[in-house]
């Protein structure tokens, strides 16, 4: 078996890279498609998952389709592609996709050593413990001996680690493929705790039959900053993955929404609402688009703080404060660079 | 008359065109060809790795076995914590596999031999049923039968706080795993050990002075009786002799787990099951077939000298069916060897899992990796079929 897929495998992986390696403009190769290749996570409630019509829907999903709009105008040309937390990257290396949008944190290896580039920090998270209210357990410190449910192939793993290992205690870990495996062995009790993002942790309880039945514990292990990213080598296209980030968080910022973007286009007295929705100045051809670009993205599916809204936020099944997400006049971290 | 020109002599000139035209050199100049055109194909692969690694920004080196792992594997066989190198980390994903095939193998071939016999019992209900067996098993996916496995594993057995201990607590089988008593030695427990070791040396030398007894004065000694015998006393007297140390320690439930004993986790017993029903069944239809092949005549002719029915099978049927049964089982071993990188699927944290699943998505080191992994189950495999095979020269068919 292994004989078999091992081989094909690495042919495939050449095969692609001799593709990706002999492009340089992704931006060229995807208007000449008119498609943007984007990977998601195979299903996380609030981030992609698919509704019931098959549509994609989710926070990293809306990414996608704002920057299938800023580039191709049309926020509904984008190919969604599955991964899991182990083929995310060999996803975005080989070239099959051309930005990972799934809740990805941020590391200097990953940076560095994976050779990709972070177009910004979409949402800030940090990794949380989950478990059933039966067990009584009020702390991550009363952890020990505990059989612990971890998603293979993520940064959790290694601060799971870590956190045991700086409190001298000791734990059996599950690893697990996907969120829905690692869902199916967390309500058989075949773990006890469930670990990953906070933000994925409120996501999977939302799903449950009894959400009430479990509590995430208080405390937050370590720091993740997830965004999306792109390959390492093409600047142009990291410059447009960060600007439609920013420009979304610019959006909210100045009270640009999906549905008065047109208007503020228009009639704002703000230079800097005109330079980013188009009306001013020539920005949007500095990264190679149309200087509308930004509208674009805005009205396929709102400013960041709907999105987040639509997505996560308070009135959906997943209830997320905004928290650290609020913009940075809200006592929050999101702080966009200014657009001029 | 004239002496012959001797072939290839200074009148015939060797000439270009006489590499293709002429038998002699035809053969080696195709070879030559075949040979440069493979060497361009392998170049050309290289080159396209080198040029792609290039393009990519990334080197290929192998230093990154020697940082920190960083993450911890529930079943261990050696002493590793997620501060070990990722290499120690790769071998104990290698000693799990071969773990998991070392098991899967024997308990193939028990399942299988058994399968393969009984499919022909002259019992039409056991024949049907194991009829059934094969052919069921032998079309399903493996995968998909690791995963039910699975599944009924962690949702039909009861959770820690709720399992019942079984066989006066020795075994307890929960929704986690299977725990069994494991083995405390105290001092003393040499001395068993070692009185068990030189009796099962007495039974191989017994066995060999029956034979020799039998082969020289017809007489049969009581070989079974004795070994038991040898096999089961000393240990016994040693072990009440020096005042029993050698312990069983139970699982016991501790917090959220069971403590103590030995720790089966479903993940193992998943998929050591699923790979053994799933290869008994090919190597039951070998086994079948292996039986079927031997003229019907061979048995009637045991018969006829008076041999029962056991005795015939063993020394009759057996030695002449194995030589048609073992080269296809051979790869059916190596078939259950790489069918266990699907360990994955479970959880189960075999060499795929940690040098070609953590480790690789960890360190982003794609083609070291897969290169390793893939050296490693080719050794493993060309070890196992060259040891079969030296089984195989011994059962075979001496040809004089």
């Amino acid at each position: 078996m292994v004989k078999k897929i091992l081989p094909v495998a690495l042919g495939a992986a050449l095969g692609v890279a001799g593709i990706a390696g002999a492009q340089a403009g992704t931006l060229d190769d995807v208007k000449a498609r008119g498609e943007l290749h984007c990977a998601v996570s195979t299903g996380l409630a609030g981030f992609s998952y698919t509704d019931a019509d098959g549509e994609y829907q989710g926070f990293d999903v809306d990414y996608c389709r704002a920057l299938a709009a800023a580039v191709l105008g049309d926020g509904s040309k984008v190919k969604f592609t599955p991964t899991t937390g182990k083929t995310r990257f060999t996803a975005l290396a080989s070239g099959e996709v051309d930005v990972l949008s799934r809740n990805t944190t941020w590391t200097f290896s990953r940076d560095a050593d994976l050779k990709f580039t972070f177009a910004g920090v979409a949402y800030y998270d940090g990794q949380g413990f989950m478990v059933p209210k039966a067990l009584g357990v009020e702390s991550a410190l009363q952890l020990d001996g505990a059989t612990v449910c971890i998603q293979t192939g993520t940064t959790t793993e290694l601060n799971l680690a870590d956190f045991f290992r700086a409190n001298n205690m000791s734990y059996e870990p599950v690893p697990i493929e996907t969120n829905t495996e690692a869902r199916q062995n967390y309500l058989a009790e075949a773990c006890d705790v469930y670990t990953t993002d906070a933000s994925g942790l409120a996501a999977s309880r939302a799903t449950f039959e009894n959400p009430d039945d479990h509590i995430v514990l208080p405390e937050i292990i370590s720091k993740e900053p997830l965004g999306p990213l792109v390959r390492h080598g093409d600047e142009q296209w990291s410059d447009i993955a960060r600007w439609v980030l920013n420009a979304l968080v610019i959006a909210e910022e100045k009270g640009i929404t999906a549905a008065n973007a047109d208007d503020m286009a228009a009639n704002s007295k703000d230079p800097e609402v005109l330079r980013l929705l188009g009306t001013s100045g020539e920005l949007g051809a500095m990264i190679g688009l149309d200087k509308d670009y930004a509208l674009k993205a805005i009205k396929a599916g709102g400013n960041y703080g709907e999105i987040f809204e639509r997505n996560l936020g308070e009135n959906t099944k997943i209830g997320l404060a905004r928290g650290l997400n609020a913009q940075w006049t809200q006592g929050g971290l999101l702080y966009a660079q200014p657009y001029r | 008359m004239s002496v012959t020109t001797p072939i290839g002599g200074e009148e015939q000139r060797f000439s270009i065109g006489m590499l293709w035209t002429d038998t002699r050199y035809r053969s080696t100049t195709i070879q030559i060809i075949a040979l440069f055109l493979v060497m361009i194909a392998v170049g050309f692969f290289l080159q396209n790795i080198y040029l792609n690694l290039q393009a990519l920004g990334k080197d290929f080196r192998f230093d990154f076995l020697f940082d920190p792992a960083s993450y911890d594997i529930n079943q261990r066989l050696i002493e590793y914590d997620s501060q070990s190198p990722h290499w120690k980390a790769a071998v104990v994903g290698i000693l799990n596999t071969l773990l998991v095939a070392f098991l899967g193998c024997i308990t193939a071939t028990i399942i299988g031999v058994l399968a393969g016999v009984l499919r022909l019992s002259k019992n039409w209900v056991v024949a049907k049923l194991m009829t059934v067996y094969i052919e069921g098993v032998r079309n399903v996916p493996v995968l998909l039968q690791i995963l039910l496995l699975y599944s009924v594993f962690i949702e039909v057995l009861p959770k820690p706080k709720k399992a019942e201990p079984m066989l006066d607590g020795m075994l307890v089988a929960t929704n986690r795993g299977f725990y069994i008593p494991s083995m405390v030695l105290e001092s003393g427990a040499g001395v068993v050990l070692g009185v068990f070791a030189l009796s099962l040396i007495g039974i191989v030398f017994f066995r060999r002075h029956a034979r020799k007894v039998q082969e020289q004065t017809g007489k049969v000694l009581p070989v079974a009786l004795v070994s038991l015998g040898l096999f089961v006393l000393p240990a016994l007297l040693a072990f009440f002799a020096m005042g029993q140390p050698i312990g069983l320690e139970n699982p016991e439930l501790k917090g959220f787990n069971f403590k103590g004993g030995v720790h089966m986790r479903n993940s193992l017993v998943a998929l050591w099951l699923a790979l053994s029903i799933y290869t008994g069944a090919f190597i039951a239809e070998v086994v079948r077939a292996g039986i079927q092949a031997i003229s019907k005549g061979q048995s009637e002719a045991a018969f006829a000298l008076g041999l029962r029915p056991g005795r015939t099978m063993r020394l009759v049927i057996l030695p002449q069916a194995l030589r048609i049964i073992i080269p296809p089982t051979i790869s059916n071993f190596l078939n259950l060897t790489k069918n266990s990188s699907l360990a994955i699927a479970v959880g189960y944290m075999d060499a795929t899992g940690t040098l070609g699943g953590i480790t690789l998505n960890q360190t982003g080191r794609e083609m070291e990796c897969i290169l390793l992994l893939m050296a490693f189950y080719l050794i493993t495999s060309l070890t196992i079929s060259g040891v079969m095979n030296k089984y195989n020269d011994m059962v075979k068919l001496k040809e004089r």
